[in-house]
């Protein structure tokens, strides 16, 4: 949960375990930060086909370990930049954890929404409370709550304006 | 505690912390490459900041699409030298001067025991091999950390590696980790500190022990750490790192549980593709006909790998239709395979000898697989299209096993070329 913009509502994509930066974004592509022209690519190592699949508030929907491997963090940015609007995984890599939080990626841990929702299907996630729930079926499940010190990061909108907030008490 | 929270008490100036817990630590060094340091200059000029906390402890190496690659790897290069300009900072590295950034900053005696170093690269997680806590982050968390000399970190569980007696001649640390992932999994590491102990460390070498803790990151894991002992001792005198030893001594309670692998029964390993735990024996690793070969990268890109392969490629040609490309991991370790008659060896075995760079370890350049193509490689990720094509496969193993094989063309046992 990670804005407080409160409900997501979108389709999603099942995609399996261990999802590594590799598959998200090829390394031949980190020659930009732009995150548009990444999302161009979104998924290219594991589906050529892919970017073309997603619509604009989409929802990728993944088991354990998703964003294994490198720390670059175009690969949350390759997210965002194709419109995905939230990352729900059974759980999320370290490095890829931060890199979201600091990006203003929502994502959401939550590894019975994994098992029970299929690739298609409706859903709603509401980052304020954590609930995911399945708009086919009416069925709900709950995300973990992120930890104090990370909700803090998260309602000031992301690493930079947190830091930048303290650069400014300590410079007045 | 561990010793990586015994570490960070020192850090923070505190007497005990608790797993979980959040703190904010003063940093070291701070290291970003070609790739992620454009993203972390761009918000570092977002956060407003007019100049990095220290000259001296911001470190850029330019390791990645280096020679550049094309133009949009050249524009990346050039943005990050005019920063590195602009601020005077003084590491940073390119051209001649630049090898992979984790080969190169331990001989540059830029790694201290016992320092915090955070970069934006994975396999930060590198330098524990030499008692240091270093952890990869993405370039946001870079970007922070150039500005105000800090980051913050949450206070890691520990899983303890007791190692015991002393490894064959074809054994190293390559096969020590991929044992170890392979037990644990791509994700059994989350978030742990992997602390290494046991007497076995004794007969793990400097080069061994950097690519064990390189790796601990494809467990997941957040950091590696190695005590400082009399071999670490004399490496960071070699480098002019003056460094009082420090054990582990681990207090009982302080690891959420322990593995215990015996150096004397491991085999050399091999992973199939397409993760780093798919590691198996060697004997048991399916005879497959190679296309290329890489010998380098941060992994075991080192002097004594060199060695290793050119010991068992001496007097030998590699198969017919196989590429070998050997990356020297940086001008020093270059400059030593070139005095030594290493780079010799290779020539007259048929390999292709390649700036130091990353090149084919990402499926950058310098040797980017075709579809269907399959290569055997020294690096440290087999993920699918790790290397090039996203229907190419990458096999993982140490340098001895890469050489043999590209002699044989398929995957070999070092015992039987020798
Ligand atoms: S050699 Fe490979 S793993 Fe190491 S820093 Fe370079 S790209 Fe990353």
């Amino acid at each position: 949960m990670i804005c407080e913009e409160g409900e997501i509502v979108g389709n999603v994509h099942k995609l399996g375990d261990h999802i590594n930066t590799d598959l998200i974004i090829p390394a031949t592509y980190l020659v930009t930060s732009d995150a548009v022209e990444l999302g161009g690519h979104l998924l290219e190592g594991l589906d050529p086909g892919f970017p073309k699949k997603v619509r604009k508030g989409d929802i990728i929907l993944a088991g354990v370990n998703f964003g294994s491997g490198s720390s670059r963090e175009h690969a949350a940015l390759a997210i965002k930049g194709a419109g995905i609007s939230c990352v729900i995984a059974a759980s999320f890599a370290r490095i890829f954890f931060r890199n979201a939080i600091n990006t203003g990626l929502p994502i959401v841990e939550c590894p019975e929404a994994y098992r029970s929702i299929s690739d298609g299907t409706r859903i709603s996630v509401n980052l304020e409370d954590g609930l995911v729930k399945n708009l086919e079926t009416g069925e709900m499940y709950y995300a973990q709550p992120y930890p104090d010190f990370m909700r803090d990061i998260v309602s000031s909108g992301g690493l930079i304006e947190f830091v930048k907030k303290r650069l400014e008490i300590e410079r007045d | 505690m561990s010793e990586s929270r015994k570490i960070l008490c020192e850090i923070v100036g505190k007497e005990s912390l608790k797993p979980g817990e959040f703190v904010e630590a003063k940093v070291d060094l701070v290291l970003a490459n070609d790739v992620t340091a454009p993203l972390a200059i761009q918000e570092f000029r977002k956060l407003g900041a007019k100049s990095v906390f220290d000259t001296e402890k911001v470190v850029f190496v330019l390791d990645h699409f280096t020679p550049n690659r094309d133009i949009a790897s050249a524009e990346q290069c050039a943005f990050v030298r005019n920063f590195a300009r602009e601020q005077g900072i003084r590491h940073f590295y390119e051209g001649g001067e630049a090898g992979i950034e984790h080969v190169l900053l331990p001989e540059l005696g830029l790694v201290r025991p016992r320092n915090l170093i955070i970069g934006a690269d994975s396999h930060t997680c590198t330098y524990g091999a030499l008692g240091a806590f270093s952890t990869g982050m993405g370039s946001t968390d870079i970007a922070a950390a150039m500005a105000t000399g800090s980051t913050w970190l949450r206070v890691p569980e520990a899983l303890k590696i007791e190692v015991l007696g002393s490894p064959g001649r074809w054994v190293g640390g390559k096969d020590l980790i991929l044992h170890i992932i392979s037990r644990i999994g791509v994700d059994g590491g989350t978030y742990l500190s992997m602390e290494f102990t046991g007497r076995g460390i004794e007969n793990i070498t400097v080069e061994g022990r950097l690519s064990v803790a390189n790796m601990v990151v494809e467990a997941g894991a957040k950091n590696g750490l190695f005590p400082v002992d009399g071999v670490t001792k004399d490496f960071l005198k070699s480098v002019g790192v003056d460094a009082s030893p420090f054990s582990i001594e681990p207090d009982r309670y302080g690891y959420i549980s322990e593995i215990t692998v015996d150096l004397s029964v491991l085999e050399p390993q091999v992973a199939l593709p397409s993760l780093p735990s798919n590691a198996v024996p060697v004997s048991q690793a399916p005879r497959v006909k190679l296309d290329q070969v890489v010998i380098g990268s941060c992994t075991n890109g080192r002097i004594e790998d060199l060695r290793i392969a050119a010991d068992v490629l001496k007097n030998k040609k590699i198969a017919k239709g196989l590429r070998l490309i050997v990356i020297p991991g940086s001008p020093g370790v270059y400059r030593k395979a070139l005095r030594e008659g290493l780079i010799d060896i290779f020539l007259e075995s048929g390999a292709v000898i390649s700036p130091p760079t990353c090149g084919p370890c990402l499926g950058g350049h310098m040797g980017v697989l075709a579809s269907g193509e399959k290569a055997l490689s020294t690096t440290n990720r087999n993920f699918a299209g790790r290397m090039g094509h996203a229907k190419s496969e990458v096999f993982l193993c140490n340098p001895a096993v890469a050489a043999a094989s590209a002699i044989t063309g398929m995957i070999t046992n070092p015992e039987e070329i020798i």
